[in-house]
């Protein structure tokens, strides 16, 4: 199979393929992605995060619905948990989104975080670069159920939508750092439930300290009942148009390239540094010492990364 | 640039047990298998689709309905004019008579597993036969 070949004509397989060699740290997905780099930033990115149980998948697929109506091309990545123990994970978000498998202006991958913490996998960003090569106009990004710090989405995505649900706490917990603090739209869901009302109240009221430009709406919706999508999903293009129309979204791309070539950088050095046998053996025995007192190990990550730029290694 | 396992398991067919399925799916992921779960009642097309856009090495179909000599047939028939049959190992599990087994492994389906079937023995057969390296 040619993967730029099939990619660029549209070929399923192709996307699947590139988005697997790039989950396995293959080189050649990186070679690829590179040469078709031109071919992205032309998809709107949309990072959907939450609590666990939020209806997150369930919100994805009636907005999913929402765009087919208009026609656009819609990739989804779907990022649930991998286990730490065994390596092994289950990937259920598909099951909320079952009417969309068939239609051929949507392409769904789950991905576990395969050890990688912050609510995304290490090759979400990859795969996001290869469905906007694809040719998708909306791509959306569900993290995995987040608690209070797992704020990686803005890294990934234009807009983020945090969806909240009633009940999880009073509102000490929604003037907490962290996770309130990156929602561009908020989503209140399962809103026919007791407390909805206060806890829309209670985001308001800890947006109405932030005295940015943009004042985050907050929607009420009941996800599996198909109610407020329209609200909200006026409210996610009003927030994609302010983005455009104040030269916010190149600013925020600029700001988001910068924070994944430190990360590319920090990846790739810990590669050369540690990636191998042999470097880890020598590491190992570095730690002999240091463990007998004989050295301290801020001299030994030193005198490491000196070495290694003295070998002109980098 | 070893990578784990990617396995979907699937329910075709209108039945609605997804005990079994369950079962699998996590002793899969015990072993440290990534395992895209869709769902119950899934038509053959949804479950190539799915099986397409997730590259997974398995397709693993439970079925409980007694429509297997129709359905499971129907998704290896899919997978090849998706020209993706040849990478992906397809098994079945679920209440299967003896006597519809040959026919369905004729049709290409790799081994069917019948209630009973330690989950040790599903791994094994999974972690032997797969079709593409890791």
């Amino acid at each position: 199979m040619n993967i730029i070949e099939g990619i660029l004509n549209k070929d399923k397989r192709a996307a699947a393929r590139l988005i697997t060699m790039m989950e396995s740290n293959d080189p050649e997905a990186i070679r690829i992605i590179s040469k078709l780099y031109s071919h992205t930033g032309r998809a709107k990115v949309i990072g959907i995060t939450g609590p666990p149980g939020a209806g997150k998948s369930t919100l994805t697929d009636k907005l999913v619905k929402r765009l087919r109506r208009e026609n656009k091309s819609v990739g989804i990545i779907a990022v649930d948990p991998t286990s730490p123990f065994t390596g092994g994970s289950i990937l259920g978000d598909r099951v909320r989104m079952t009417d969309l498998y068939t239609d051929s202006g949507v392409f769904i991958r789950s991905m576990g975080t395969r050890g990688h913490l912050g609510g995304l996998s290490k090759a979400t960003l990859g795969a996001v670069k290869v469905l906007d090569i694809y040719g998708c106009d909306y791509i959306f990004i569900e993290t995995v159920g987040v608690g209070q710090s797992e704020v990686d989405i803005v890294k990934a995505a234009d807009s983020v939508l945090l969806v909240m649900v009633p009940g999880l706490g009073d509102d000490i917990q929604a003037i907490k750092a962290g996770i309130m603090e990156i929602g561009d739209v908020f989503a209140v869901n399962k809103a026919d439930r007791d407390g909805a009302n206060r806890t829309q109240v209670e985001i308001e009221m800890m947006l109405d300290f932030n005295h940015s430009e943009w004042k985050p709406p907050v929607t009420q919706v009941v996800a599996l009942h198909n109610k407020g999508i329209d609200d909200l999903y006026d409210n996610i293009q009003k927030h994609l148009d302010y983005l455009e129309a104040s030269g916010k979204l190149i600013e925020k791309r600029v700001q988001n390239s910068q924070l994944e070539i430190i990360d590319l950088v920090q990846r790739d050095l810990m590669e050369r540094l540690v990636g191998n046998k042999e470097k880890q053996e020598e590491i190992y025995q570095l730690a002999e010492q240091v463990a007998n007192r004989q050295v301290d190990p801020y001299t030994v990550s030193n005198s490491l990364i000196n070495k290694m730029i003295l070998n002109n290694n980098l | 640039m070893a990578r784990p396992i990617r396995v979907l398991v699937a329910k075709p067919g209108l039945d609605g047990h997804d005990r079994g399925a369950k079962v699998i799916a996590r002793a899969l992921r015990d072993a440290g298998m990534e395992v895209i779960y869709t769902g119950l009642r899934q038509t053959p097309e949804q479950i190539v689709a799915a099986a397409l856009q997730e590259d997974v090495d398995v397709v693993a179909l439970s079925i409980l309905s007694g429509a297997h000599n129709h359905l499971l047939p129907k998704v290896v028939e899919l997978l090849k004019s998706e020209n993706v049959y040849e990478e992906m190992l397809v098994i079945g599990g679920g209440v299967i008579p003896d006597e519809d087994i040959p026919g369905l492994k004729g049709s290409g389906i790799a081994e069917i597993f019948t209630p009973g079937t330690p989950t040790q023995v599903t791994i094994d057969f999974i972690k032997e036969n797969l079709k593409r390296s890791l």
